[in-house]
């Protein structure tokens, strides 16, 4: 079963997620800076931020389309349920993620520059408000409440995902994209006072996120058993739990002492190592507690020739994305 | 859905075209050296930035649409064409990067490097568009499943993507997008030369925009005539709706213009080419067309919707092939084409041409399929998602489409008004 097609596919889903959010996320991140500039430099941390994410975004962007169209693809029946019953926070987050695009497109691209401010304001404001939807979506299918029995939706369209874990998950995505984008900032400009500024947001959201973590851990017993318990019996569980307790500290030590791109290297492994201990406490549900990826899966013919483009494609892409960072030292 | 589709298409159509004439702009640029070509590339590429940024979202919405309104469809077909999705996210993802690296790289890669990647941005967009209209050609003619019990089985992607109309549909698409966006273009910059005749930049805008709007023009007939043969051949029905024709008959007229009516069974003010349609279907003009007639009735989609939609796409092409043609024997004729004040305001004025003929298309081949969202094998209320209050989905979509087309719009101008001088000594009087 381990090696099933099933399985490699769901991997490589899964790397995909964890991409978006190291990229895709900090560049949401990144949003939220921009909304809580304050001080002296405060024009000059927007600069750094928008310099950072303009050439990127896009492309980071693409990592939630290739997830989507991974699931809807090898998972149609998955993806069906989900779209079906989180229609609404899905919609939601759709309009965010429309209104952050153009209006961060809008204020890149206006040839006029006095109203870029308001669009500014636009671009930060859904920066904030989409990640906490994502994390809503998450924490809704991890439940067990996203239910359809014989083509009818168990729990109505707004039960399944209006509960205090979802909203706790949500608060904890944005505070680890936001950690994130704290982090990355450091790298991206030589003014030491900038750096500080940055530091300093990275060590806040360092200490939010982990306080957040614990919330949704203590939520997760009624919010979402099946997982909960999984992360508390099994032992990998609490081996990655300890990895990224360590690289919490690790982290935070190396961002007291400067030590940026070692903070960086220890972000990274967190935020990854998170979702993966979500997503193997998860394995195989995709959405809890009916949808499993194998009762999920498309037949094997489309399987097998979608793990040959992912193949194919990865090739072409990763060198591509690999040099993109490279171009702008992103790396 | 359909509205979202609709505005999508312009955005993703410009984003094909444009990536085009802006590696053309810069190619010039290296080969000539001349100034003004490095500022037409810049400006370009920064049109293009504009609408590859509101194209990713609502890409983005678009993927997901699928599911929210149609989870049904996609629980469905999913498997079959997710396949022609997933090399588009990809061709996409390879559009993205390199768009960046060419909109942000100038200082940091060197020329040729910068050329490649504005050259794949151009072919990756293309490659999009491709797949986008070949999952769309499979909702057209179904292939590569068997149906037993209404439940796919033995299902072949490839077959499925190499269903029948997905190369006809797919070079028809591409060839459009060139088509329209080269007209637009052009239109733009002839109507500023209108204002500003000596400003070289908009000369040679104009002819890069000419020369890839009239190539793709003037070939777009033959995709034509090999799309509406597969249509003739897998979807009779649909034809017969494209051509207002209710009689089945051997050697049936070509009808030109017309208003079809459903109560009299015939197609009222068209003027009929004798054995016009039979020919151009079959390639034989004493060929037996399938008319409305003999298909039940609850199977005909609104037949003077596609038959009025139909005339408006190939009128628009036609006139389209016409300028084309003029442009092009005055430039045989070794005349400057933005000398002739006339030509530029036909010009200006045909600029919507091409996109009026794409929304038509669209039309023509989205309603000519109806009631189907799968042809002959699922109807499209049946694909519709159990949520109540869709109308409030459909709306906020509609709105958030709005939004961002008169965003792209607004930002399209700025740019046009901010484009700068680049004084003509006077070499080209006329």
């Amino acid at each position: 079963m381990i090696f099933s097609f099933e399985v490699i596919i769901s991997v490589i889903m899964l790397i995909s997620l964890i991409l978006y959010a190291l990229k895709g996320g900090a560049d949401y991140g990144g949003g939220v800076w921009d909304l809580l500039a304050f001080g002296k430099r405060a024009r000059k941390q927007r600069e750094v931020i928008a310099e950072a994410i303009s050439p990127v975004w896009e492309a980071n962007h693409v990592w939630l389309i290739l997830v989507i169209v991974i699931l809807f693809t090898a998972f149609p029946a998955g993806f069906s349920t989900i779209s079906t019953v989180l229609h609404i926070p899905l919609t939601l987050m759709l309009i965010g993620i429309v209104f952050r695009g153009s209006a961060f497109a809008f204020r890149t691209y206006d040839a006029k520059k006095e109203e870029s401010r308001s669009w500014g304001l636009v671009f930060s404001v859904s920066s904030l408000i989409t990640p906490v939807l994502l994390g809503v979506i998450l924490g809704a299918i991890i439940s067990g409440n996203v239910i359809v029995e014989n083509g009818i939706v168990r729990d109505g369209f707004i039960k399944p995902w209006f509960s205090l874990f979802a909203l706790f998950v949500g608060l904890f995505t944005l505070a680890l994209f936001a950690y994130l984008a704290a982090v990355y900032l450091t790298l991206e400009t030589d003014d030491e006072e900038l750096q500080d500024d940055f530091r300093g947001r990275a060590l806040i959201s360092a200490v939010i996120s982990g306080l957040l973590a614990i919330a949704v851990y203590v939520l997760s017993g009624s919010g979402a058993p099946t997982i909960s318990r999984e992360l508390s019996e099994n032992w990998w569980a609490w081996g990655i739990q300890v990895v990224v307790f360590i690289l919490a500290v690790s982290a935070f030590v190396a961002l007291i002492t400067r030590r940026f791109r070692l903070a960086r290297m220890c972000a990274i492994g967190q935020v990854s190592l998170i979702i993966l201990g979500w997503a193997i406490a998860q394995y195989p549900y995709l959405v809890e507690p009916n949808v499993t990826i194998f009762n999920a899966a498309a037949p094997e013919s489309t399987l097998k020739l979608l793990l040959a483009t992912l193949v194919l494609g990865g090739f072409l892409l990763l060198p591509s994305f690999y040099y993109l960072l490279r171009v702008f030292r992103k790396l | 859905m359909a509205i979202s589709l609709g505005f999508h298409i312009i955005f993703a159509v410009a984003g094909i075209a444009m990536p085009l004439m802006m590696v053309i702009a810069e190619w010039k640029w290296l080969r000539t050296k001349k100034e003004v070509y490095l500022s037409l590339t810049k400006h370009w590429a920064k049109g293009t930035a504009i609408l590859f940024a509101v194209g990713a979202v609502s890409g983005t919405v678009l993927s997901f649409e699928l599911g929210l309104l149609w989870p049904n469809f996609m629980e469905w077909a999913g498997s079959i064409i997710g396949m022609p999705f997933s090399l588009e996210g990809f061709a996409f993802f390879t559009e993205a990067i390199f768009l960046g690296i060419y909109l942000y790289g100038w200082n940091k890669v060197n020329p040729t490097v910068h050329l490649i990647s504005g050259a794949l941005v151009a072919v990756s967009g293309a490659a999009s568009g491709i797949f986008v209209t070949i999952a769309n050609a499979w909702m057209n003619t179904p292939a590569g499943f068997d149906l037993i019990d209404g439940k796919p089985v033995n299902i072949d992607p490839i077959s499925a993507m190499l269903n029948p109309a997905a190369f006809s549909q797919s070079l028809h698409m591409i060839i459009a997008a060139y088509a329209a966006t080269g007209f637009a273009v052009a239109g733009i910059h002839a109507f500023l030369l209108l204002k500003n005749p000596r400003n070289q930049f908009h000369q040679k805008a104009l002819y890069i925009a000419l020369a890839i709007g009239g190539v793709a023009a003037v070939i777009q007939p033959v995709s034509g005539d090999i799309l509406a043969k597969t249509v003739a051949q897998n979807q009779p029905l649909k034809l017969a709706a494209f051509e207002g024709q209710f009689k089945t008959e051997k050697g049936a007229p070509l009808k030109i213009g017309g208003i079809p009516d459903v109560d009299e069974m015939r197609t009222k003010y068209a003027l009929e080419i004798p054995y016009g349609l039979s020919l151009l279907a079959y390639n034989n003009p004493k060929a037996e067309v399938k008319g409305l007639q003999s298909f039940p009735r609850d199977l005909w989609p609104p037949v003077a919707i596609v038959h009025v939609a139909f005339q408006i796409m190939v009128a628009a092409g036609l006139i389209m092939i016409a300028i084309s043609i003029y442009c092009f024997i005055l430039m045989i004729r070794r005349k400057k084409i933005y000398n002739s004040r006339r030509l530029l305001r036909i010009l200006m004025l045909c600029s919507p041409l091409g996109f009026i003929a794409i929304e038509a298309g669209w039309t023509v081949t989205e309603v000519g399929r109806q009631p189907w969202i799968i042809y002959e094998v699922m109807k499209t209320a049946d694909a519709l998602t159990p949520m109540p209050g869709l109308v409030v989905t459909f709306s906020s979509f509609t709105l958030i489409y709005i939004f961002l087309s008169a965003i792209v719009v607004l930002l399209l101008l700025r740019q046009f008004r901010a484009s700068p001088e680049y004084v003509d000594k006077g070499n080209s009087e006329p």
